[in-house]
């Protein structure tokens, strides 16, 4: 099921080193110093001068994106290198057994964030034009912490865990991020009224935002927010980036990075929808655009600025789209048309 | 807990039973059949407790009893103005609280605008979730649909959310194991999951609707949205007549922005209805035009479906009273006055679609009370 695969350099497989083990306990022992930079890539180019880069190609229509992935990579002449991967999706069976193989992945190697931007596509109509939305939800705790136990038959109790450290942590990502891509604006998205303690924990001076409204306002006119970051946690940025994935036409176009200090794993987060797995029809673009947000992570904005452009004229052109988009094309037919605008 | 007041607010009750008419009859329990329910009824009035809520609530109130009014609708009402806004004597808003509550076991009916809660007082629970905590009105229905002439981005939407209201995220469960560590804890029960799973079964059959689809996170946590959602599944077998689904919250709001006429009657938690209620309110044109309401065994409270304060415009004359004009109308039908709700919600609805006079939320110049003569000239003419 978690087929690893090192694209250029198999031995440095430092960032998925065996992980016996989830670790479901937050480290708090771990204290860091902020004078630097938060989540800085950290990885080295190996001797042939590229950067090696992890591949999880996941479960149904994974394999086949990462190969559109790949054949695109191959043909911009790049890069790869460990201490950060490009993943597919995974399945996670609902209601039962094991916990999410991408819960476990996130634990495992803390990480903390999850970069969630949207944008509108050209060439794809949808009601709501120009979106640009950009998400950082909190990852590793919340109500996805996983704590849950039967009290008495027929009651269930799930703890939701906020920390201070992780909430702190979270934020600086978001500032830094938001001077990155130059906006001006970080709004905390919270339900404070209801759950006093644990929402309203990051003592926050900027601005925020009660979850109901950003509901409403986003789904209203979503334009006001393309001037913010909007920062949230785990659950709340789980619902609201998927219903901006919604916004510009699905989760088949909007990419994802989850980073960490150690590493960050770049990801498509559509479900691994094996109904149509093997079948030629998955919409890469996902995909394709996480792995434009790694290079940039990666400081290889040159590519990744090369790769979009020609990715985003594909679409805009409307020729070979695929299925999802109401087009025909395959998605080697699509990874090709991409590959001629390079 | 809150039961400090109590003995106040039984001196009331006394007092005002003292110079009230000897009650007709025994009243049975509150439900969506009008054979059996009986609300406090004096002469040929019933008796309902208006709750005007905080922001722009005693001015959409203001409009919906002069409409009420002009209709003649056999209502008297008993306004109660409980505030969640800090006025600095917490001792007072606390009995109006308390009076309010007492005033709905009484009455059995109300409605209601949107009570404030401020984030920072922490301890203090939010009065609306005590509210329905203490009269145990534990569905939340909340109608989405697109009101005829009104343009907005998606059409043909009529969806409706029934939220359970009582549990979830919303017990109140908090506290701080050390200092920077908090635990928040989400309460499932079997018993109230099969409660609101019944409800909203009952409610599609009931009316006439095709498909139930259960909202939860079962993914991620599996033994609380397991146990919700496996109680869907087992209620759903006594419903063969309807469709049922199941859909994962995250999913669901996506497809709620770019498909919402795939659904019908949707059932879900606590938090994740604040949440799609919002979403769904933002389709068909903001929370000015949704109705709503929440129901118990004995009590029913109308309040506008999508729970937004409004303290921005209070005061402005821009609210649009559209959404407690037809909560009061479910209300009028829940008596089985359906001649007045009728005329109520077809003056709303002509007025909405003749598009002149529209308040500013809906694109429109009009005052929330020239918005109110619109609809009272309307229902002469009707």
């Amino acid at each position: 099921m978690l087929a690893i695969r090192s694209v250029s350099a198999p031995m440095r497989r430092q960032c998925v080193r065996a992980a016996p083990r989830a670790a479901a306990t937050l480290s708090f022992q771990n204290r860091r110093f902020y004078s630097d930079k938060v989540a800085k890539f950290t990885g080295q180019k190996d001797a042939s001068g590229n950067f090696p880069v992890s591949i999880i190609e996941g479960d149904g229509i994974g394999p086949e994106i990462s190969q559109a992935v790949k054949d695109i990579f191959a043909a911009a002449k790049s890069i790869e290198r460990n201490k950060v991967a490009l993943k597919g999706p995974l399945a996670t069976p609902i209601g039962k057994g094991h916990v999410s193989l991408n819960l476990t992945l996130r634990r495992t190697f803390n990480l903390f964030a999850n970069l969630r931007p949207c944008r509108s596509v050209a060439g794809y109509k949808t009601p709501y034009d120009g979106v640009d939305t950009v998400l950082i939800r909190e990852n590793t705790e919340g109500e996805y912490s996983g704590i849950e136990h039967v009290v008495v038959d027929g009651v269930v109790q799930s703890i939701k865990l906020i920390t201070r450290e992780a909430s702190e942590r979270v934020l600086r990502f978001a500032f830094q991020h938001a001077t990155e891509i130059g906006r001006k604006k970080v709004r905390v998205v919270h339900k404070a009224t209801i759950m006093k303690m644990s929402d309203g924990l990051p003592h926050i001076e900027f601005d925020a935002e009660l979850l109901d409204n950003t509901c409403l306002k986003m789904v209203t006119d979503p334009l006001p927010y393309n001037d913010k970051v909007l920062v949230m946690p785990n659950l709340y940025g789980d619902i609201l980036s998927d219903m901006c994935a919604g916004l510009i036409g699905g989760l088949g176009l909007t990419p994802s990075g989850n980073i960490g200090d150690q590493c960050s794993i770049f990801e498509a987060v559509h479900g691994s929808a094996p109904d149509i797995a093997g079948q030629g029809k998955a919409n890469p673009t996902a995909l394709l655009l996480s792995s434009m947000m790694m290079l940039r992570h990666m400081g290889l904005n040159e590519y990744a600025d090369r790769i979009e452009r020609a990715a985003f004229d594909t679409l805009a052109e409307g020729k070979a789209l695929t299925g999802d988009l109401g087009g025909k094309a395959s998605t080697t037919d699509y990874a090709q048309a991409i590959i001629s605008r390079l | 807990m809150l039961s400090r007041n109590s003995a106040r607010a039984a001196q009331r009750l006394v007092r005002a039973a003292a110079h009230q008419q000897p009650r007709a009859a025994a009243r049975s329990y509150a439900t969506i059949q009008s054979d059996i329910f009986k609300p406090t009824k004096f002469g040929s009035k019933y008796t309902v407790t208006l709750i005007p809520g905080d922001g722009i609530g005693t001015e959409v109130a203001e409009s919906v009893k002069t409409i009420f009014k002009a209709d003649n609708v056999p209502i008297d009402w008993e306004q109660i103005d409980v505030s969640g806004v800090d006025s600095g004597s917490p001792g007072s808003a606390e009995a109006a609280f308390r009076e309010s509550v007492a005033s709905l076991k009484r009455n059995k009916l109300g409605l209601k605008g949107i009570l404030h809660t401020p984030i920072s007082r922490s301890g203090h629970q939010s009065f609306n979730v005590a509210m329905r905590q203490e009269l145990d009105i534990y569905a939340s229905i909340c109608l989405i649909k697109n009101i005829p002439g009104y343009e907005t981005r998606h059409k043909d939407i009529d969806l409706c959310i029934i939220r359970e209201n009582t549990e979830g995220e919303y017990s109140g469960l908090e506290h701080q194991s050390v200092p920077g560590v908090v635990e928040s804890l989400k309460i499932i029960t079997h018993a109230k999951s099969e409660r609101i799973a019944k409800f909203a079964f009952s409610f599609a059959l009931a009316n006439g609707r095709k498909k139930v689809t259960c909202i939860h996170k079962a993914n991620i946590m599996k033994l609380a949205d397991g146990l919700f959602r496996n109680t869907c599944a087992s209620v759903a077998k006594e419903y063969p007549t309807l469709e049922y689904n199941d859909m994962i919250v995250d999913n669901a709001s996506m497809q709620c922005v770019s498909k919402p006429q795939q659904f019908d009657v949707l059932v879900m938690p606590n938090l994740y209805g604040g949440i799609l209620s919002n979403i769904g309110a933002a389709l068909v044109g903001g929370p000015g035009i949704v109705p709503g309401c929440n129901m118990g065994r004995d009590v029913a409270v109308f309040e506008p479906g999508c729970r937004h304060v409004g303290l921005d415009i209070k005061g402005k004359d821009q609210a649009n009273p559209t959404a407690l004009l037809l909560s009061g109308s479910m209300l009028l039908r829940h008596l089985g006055l359906d001649d007045h709700a009728n005329r109520i919600s077809k003056a709303v609805y002509d007025v909405i679609a003749e598009g002149k006079s529209r308040t500013r939320d809906m694109g429109g110049e009009a005052t929330t009370h020239e918005f109110t003569r619109a609809i009272l000239n309307k229902m002469e003419t009707l």
